[in-house]
């Protein structure tokens, strides 16, 4: 074939290829936005959810999702930072930090229903803790760390040399090198990696469903006692979680309106980590511009 | 005189503080790998007991095609034949794979080669937003839109490989896009000008030179993906129709491994064989994520551009 004329229809093929991907994007988040968003109303975001009638809310779900995301970010964060200091700053070029990096890939690699049923196996069951936003922070964790840990490591290597060597040679420790000088200077991308990580924790749901449980009781928000059952603060008590009660509605449920809730609900995930993406970008952006000197 | 030389010989505050570094840091990562060692563990010693303790065959759970672990079969063994499941499950994977990998690469070339500049920013958001979309929310959109839409043409239930694959096919395709991107900014400039230099076209310098050269990139994007789809649970398990039975076409319901650990789990007593079965396709999936593993690695020490 003449190669001018392949050119042409492999330029053809490549630009319709693009197109369809673009429309597609374009119908999915149409139609997410289109048919959920009339459903969403302070009404629907404010009263409880209902098993059997319609008219159901997602108060309670809504509540639970972000208080493990932020229980979650508690356990994880701290884990993570230390892991990605060591990967970054100490670990020598030998076997083990090969082994570590592997079993970094392997964790992040685990199908989420995995993790779930392992946290189900060990902390729900063995360890007795049952269904409760706990199990379900810690199934979250194991989910977060490997992301978390080599954005961490990343954003921490990414500084220049130095300012590790300007550190050395003021006498200081490599230690307070790295917790006075790096880790300023890299929290802006690591504040933009735990935002978008946030991001995934708030959809997750196969790893959910076994830990945090699908239900999700009436709890009492004046009551600020976490020992307290009632209280909405208490992480030993069941909790389902917005992406969960997407997916109960739809399989399991017997709700009459199952459409319009996990419309509503998709909805409202999909614009909740629409800003968690858009904030991500602008607080690294605003945060580099303020934490040094470059603009 | 001595006072001095105590002091010179003590550590200084800085060595402490680094040994105090250097633990915590150190517990951290030994953290992480206990964890990563916990989940082996566990999947696989729960896995094995559907073989140790109800001594089921290995080879019959591998071949069989009756799914139904709470019953005996005429010959008196319980009947967990996984082949279903298995089968389901890769189909779904390489179709969806095969499906969206030209998709990938015609993205990817676009916002690389073609036209870096209107493509770079409006396609790159795109992908981002498609990965951030949860898969409950794909497999929610898989059930109104794609299962009543395949119903509509073939007729059936609408639920089966095909709904699957075409929802795993949208999951996948920002992986292997946004990967596939990276493997093509890889390979040097020099090369591309080199080969229009030549005089040949584009579609020629793509076609010989870049995509030769990517290739070892491009694949690790497809294992990436087909590690997603296959480990994938919710999505698919909303539009898979979940019934255990050998696959005939792709129209009818049948049911992966994560689909059927996902309904199953819940429904089975802890420690009978019902559950060990299930925790026996856990272990499948792991070991799976495992080769999934090995194969990138593979792949990726083989093609290294800078060696």
């Amino acid at each position: 074939m003449n190669p001018k004329i392949a050119n042409k229809i492999a330029d053809a093929v490549i630009y319709i290829l693009v197109a369809v991907v673009v429309i597609i994007l374009a119908l999915l988040i149409g139609f997410i936005l289109i048919t959920g968003v009339p459903h969403i109303s302070w009404h629907f975001l404010t009263s409880v959810s209902q098993a059997f009638a319609a008219g159901g809310g997602i108060r309670d779900q809504l509540f639970n999702s972000i208080y493990l995301l932020i229980l979650t970010l508690i356990i994880s964060f701290p884990i993570a930072l230390g892991s990605g200091i060591y990967l970054a700053e100490y670990a020598p070029k030998n076997w083990f930090t090969n082994l570590i990096q592997t079993a970094i890939e392997v964790l992040s690699s685990l199908p989420s229903i995995i993790v779930g049923l392992f946290c189900y196996l060990l902390f729900v069951i063995k360890l007795q803790l049952g269904f409760s936003i706990l199990s379900g922070a810690i199934a979250l964790t194991f989910f977060n760390l490997p992301l978390l840990t080599r954005n961490i490591q990343e954003s921490l290597e990414s500084v220049p040399d130095l300012q590790r060597e300007a550190g050395a040679s003021l006498g200081l420790s490599r230690w307070k090198t790295i917790t006075g000088i790096i880790f300023p200077i890299a929290i802006p991308g690591i504040i933009t990696g735990i935002i978008l990580s946030a991001g995934r924790v708030f959809g997750e749901a196969a790893a959910l469903i076994y830990t945090a449980g699908e239900s999700a009781p009436v709890i009492n928000y004046g009551d600020f006692n976490p020992f307290n059952t009632a209280s909405f603060l208490n992480p030993m008590r069941p909790a389902e979680t917005l992406a969960v009660h997407i997916w109960k509605v739809n399989t399991e449920g017997v709700t009459p309106d199952a459409s319009a809730i996990s419309s509503g609900s998709s909805a409202v995930l999909i614009i909740v980590i629409l800003i968690f993406n858009l904030g991500a970008h602008y607080i690294g952006k605003r945060l580099y511009a303020k934490m040094t000197a470059s603009k | 005189m001595d006072q001095i030389k105590a002091k010179l010989m003590k550590p200084s505050r800085e060595t402490k503080q680094e040994t105090v570094g250097k633990i915590i840091s150190y517990t951290c990562i030994v953290a992480i790998m206990l964890l990563v060692l916990l989940v082996l563990y566990f999947i696989i010693s729960f896995g094995m007991s559907t073989f140790t303790t109800n001594h089921v065959n290995l080879w019959s759970f591998l071949s069989g095609t009756n799914w139904n672990p709470s019953q005996l079969d005429a010959h008196g063994n319980p009947e967990v034949g996984a082949l279903p499941m298995i089968v389901t499950s890769f189909a779904v994977t390489v179709l969806s794979a095969l499906v969206a990998t030209p998709f990938a690469i015609a993205v990817a070339l676009f916002m690389t080669i073609i036209a870096p500049k209107h493509g770079k920013g409006f396609l790159q958001s795109i992908i981002e937003l498609l990965v951030g979309i949860p898969s409950v929310v794909y497999g929610y959109i898989g059930l109104t839109l794609v299962v009543p839409f395949i119903r509509g043409i073939y007729g059936g239930t609408g639920f089966g490989i095909l709904s699957g694959t075409i929802v795993l096919f949208v999951m996948v395709l920002p992986t292997i896009t946004s990967m596939t991107v990276d493997s093509l900014k890889a390979v040097p400039r020099y090369y591309l000008e080199a080969s229009l230099a030549l005089g040949a076209t584009r579609w020629q310098t793509i076609y010989k030179v870049i995509l030769r050269a990517a290739t070892p990139g491009i694949l690790t994007a497809i294992i990436f993906g087909m590690a997603r789809a296959f480990g994938e649970a919710l999505a698919v398990q909303m539009v898979i129709g979940n019934a255990t039975l050998m696959p005939k076409s792709l129209l009818t319901p049948a049911a992966t491994l994560t689909s059927q650990l996902t309904t199953g789990i819940g429904n089975t007593v802890m420690g009978s064989l019902p559950n060990n079965a299930l925790w026996s396709l856990a272990l499948i999936l792991l070991l799976m994520s495992l080769v999934f593993n090995i194969a990138v690695k593979f792949v990726g020490s083989k093609g290294d551009l800078n060696k």
